[in-house]
């Protein structure tokens, strides 16, 4: 099988959906004739011309309203913000409409469409291209919001996002664009959305995370494992809808939770995960539940701080001494 | 220079064929009935907070009735008479305003969207949804709608850029009725006519009497027809006045004068068209009293089978948040159901 990187992989499973759907449509800043800053989709533009991969004003407002509009009209448009700290401007169309819309015409118009953002730090960007607002979206009820954490999943993820029927946000963390490697299947294939996948089986504490910290956590728990101490590992990959059963399933297996996310600490999707576990795992717990994210600043821009605020394996394995010495 | 206000009635013409202008009349007449029946049932306790259009029919009904069915419209929330004229029955539209979830459901034939209470957010979305009809081959023509003081929001000057860019069939009618709330124009912007910003654009903006059926009812067909035949988007502003509060909550004696008022209520767009009518013999006081006899009988028929809606379930507070319920809808949805809160349920 080809081994691809996320962009591929990305870039790949659009071309599938444009080729597959006329009503595909994909569009954001510089995404056609420069093929998104990041390359994400390249060459679509030029397959499919203007009409379907296409550039629009700068004004992200204007890019979620007019999805919003398309898929009123019965397209399915997959839009993308060319960095997720920049959807902060289109927070009015998300939470007033595009979360609201199947609701508020009780059922009469669904609005399938997929916003991809790139998201997370790890790679000295400038100010605000690191933010992680996945809890924003969280919890904007209406809404699914779906994180990969390989190219692979990514592939499959994003087509299933392409064929919901619902608003789907799909972060890419930017670490990962050419920094995970994986083995993608060929052709189209779709995986489900909603269910969180245990990459790692152990019994001494759980460790939960997903899109770029996965990575984090699973040289984590390599390091662990030399010194003799097995966790297991749990990709959310979804978090909306969240896949409680086998959340608390990996909890109660071991008595231990740690949640990791690079998102500011407080109010973090880590903190729903916490709670989660509070109210259906508490008995089996041997251990406070621990997080370990951002601290509760902004992201620092370009620096050579950066690892500092960005969980790494070492502040992971921190919290897994403090959970097995408790 | 300023931009020419265009005018048909002031000028005593009569522009339209006949059945046309009795069309828009009675139109006309029946939002304002279903509007001063509102206030009543507001007042009644009937009906939830209410925001009545009384003086901008002209305006609404003219755009809606320039439309072909295929159309849509995406209306702000002062565009009652704008959705009865697009033909949402009345039952619903009682519904809708009093925040029951049936009446938050359009039906299928009308095409047209739930009203927008955050101001402006519409303006993007409308030209989405007439890429849309392009996309689909089905030309048609979105016509949406927003007040003087929304046209201060980002999301308005989005909007435009993004039609005039993608060259989007929509017609934008902003209905500048002087206040915001309380705020009036000349605190909202520094330009005298907002028209005048289509040029920034690049599409044409046109300024009517907004109490002027007939040119508001022309300039909307033009604006219409130019978008059908691929000419892109038009800016149509419509100078009118609000005669009733912003809404049922408000008072308007804080913010503007009797005379203000009694001064506009001259200008009545109904009042207007109606003396062009009798003047050309086609319309007299029978024929007032046999319409208003007919919608009344309609309105108590509507009000009726608004009042037989069920209550809502309280499950239904989570229903349709998704296409399928997720494990946490489900769960709560349940609880709902048997009569419980979820924290009861665990
Ligand atoms: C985004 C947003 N901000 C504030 C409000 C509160 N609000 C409701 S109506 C209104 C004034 C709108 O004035 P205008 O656009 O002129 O329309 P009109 O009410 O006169 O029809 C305001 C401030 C709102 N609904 N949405």
């Amino acid at each position: 099988m080809r081994v691809l990187n996320m962009v591929q992989a990305i870039n790949e499973a659009l071309d599938l959906a444009l080729a597959r759907d006329e009503r595909v449509l994909v569009f954001g800043e510089d995404v056609g004739r420069l093929g998104g800053v990041f390359r994400v989709t390249e060459g679509l533009q030029a397959k499919y011309g203007e009409g379907r991969v296409f550039d629009t004003p700068l004004a992200e407002s204007g890019i979620l309203g007019l999805a919003i509009g398309l898929a009123m009209g019965g397209m399915r448009p997959v839009a993308e913000i060319q960095f997720a700290g920049f959807l902060y401007p289109a927070l009015d169309q998300i939470l007033s409409h595009l979360g609201r819309w199947r609701h508020r015409s009780r059922g009469r118009v669904g609005l399938p469409v997929v916003v991809r953002a790139p998201y997370g730090g790890g790679v000295h960007t400038p100010e605000q291209h690191a933010d992680s607002p996945e809890a924003l979206l969280a919890h904007t009820p209406g809404v699914k919001v779906v994180i990969p954490s390989s190219p692979d999943r990514a592939k499959g993820l994003l087509l299933s996002a392409i064929e919901d029927e619902d608003p789907v946000f799909f972060l890419e963390a930017i670490k990962l664009y050419r920094g995970a490697r994986a083995e993608v299947p060929e052709g189209y294939y779709t995986l489900p959305l909603g269910k969180a996948r245990v990459l790692k089986e152990g019994k001494a504490a759980t460790l939960i995370g997903y899109g770029g910290m996965v990575e984090v956590m699973l040289e984590a728990a390599e390091v662990a494992r030399k010194e003799g101490v097995e966790v297991m590992v749990v990709d959310l990959e979804t978090l909306v809808p969240l896949d409680e059963e086998t959340l608390l399933e990996a909890v109660r297996e071991t008595g231990r939770a740690i949640v990791v996310y690079e998102a500011m600490r407080t109010g973090g999707f880590g903190a729903e995960i916490a709670a989660r576990i509070a109210e259906g795992a508490i008995d089996y717990l041997q251990a406070p539940v621990l997080r370990v994210a951002g601290y509760d600043a902004p992201y620092p821009p370009f620096s050579a701080i950066e690892h500092l605020y960005r969980p790494n394996a070492r502040r992971v394995l921190a919290a897994l001494r403090k959970a097995l010495t408790y | 220079m300023k931009p020419k206000v265009v005018q048909y009635l002031e000028e005593g013409e009569f522009p339209l064929a006949e059945e046309e202008a009795l069309r828009l009349y009675r139109a006309m007449r029946r939002a304002r009935f279903f509007d001063e029946k509102a206030l009543t049932l507001q007042r009644q306790g009937r009906l939830g907070v209410y925001a009545p259009f009384m003086g901008q029919e002209a305006a609404q009904v003219g755009v809606a009735l320039a439309l072909e069915a295929k159309d849509w419209v995406v209306p702000s929330y002062r565009e009652s008479a704008l959705l009865l004229a697009r033909g949402l029955p009345i039952h619903t539209l009682i519904l809708y305003w009093r925040a029951h979830p049936a009446g938050w459901r359009f039906p299928e034939g009308v095409r047209a969207v739930n009203p927008y209470i955050p101001i402006a957010t519409q303006i993007p979305q409308a030209v989405g949804l007439a890429l849309a009809g392009r996309y689909r081959g089905e030309n048609w023509v979105v016509a949406t709608s927003i007040g003087d003081g929304g046209t201060s929001e980002g999301d308005f000057h989005e909007g435009l850029n993004f039609a005039a860019v993608f060259g989007a069939p929509v017609v934008f009618l902003v209905q500048n009725n002087g206040y915001a709330i309380s705020v009036p124009r000349s605190k909202q912007m520094r330009v005298d006519y907002i028209a005048r910003r289509a040029e920034g654009y690049g599409m044409p903006g046109v300024v009517v009497d907004g109490n002027d059926a007939f040119a508001v009812y022309l300039e909307a067909k033009k604006a219409v027809e130019r978008a059908r035949k691929g000419e892109g988007p038009t800016l149509l502003e419509a100078l009118t006045y609000r005669l009733a509060p912003h809404t049922t909550s408000d008072d308007p004696s804080r913010y503007r004068s009797k005379e203000e008022e009694e001064a506009w209520r001259a200008k009545d767009p109904i009042l207007r068209l109606r003396k062009a009518l009798e003047g050309r013999g086609l319309w007299d006081e029978e024929a007032e009293r046999a319409l208003l006899l007919e919608l009344e009988e309609e309105f108590q028929r509507e009000l009726a089978l608004a009042d037989e809606a069920p209550e809502p379930r309280p499950e239904e507070i989570v229903e349709h948040v998704y296409k399928e319920m997720g494990p946490d809808q489900k769960r709560a949805w349940e609880a709902l159901r048997r009569g419980l809160h979820v924290e009861e349920v665990g």
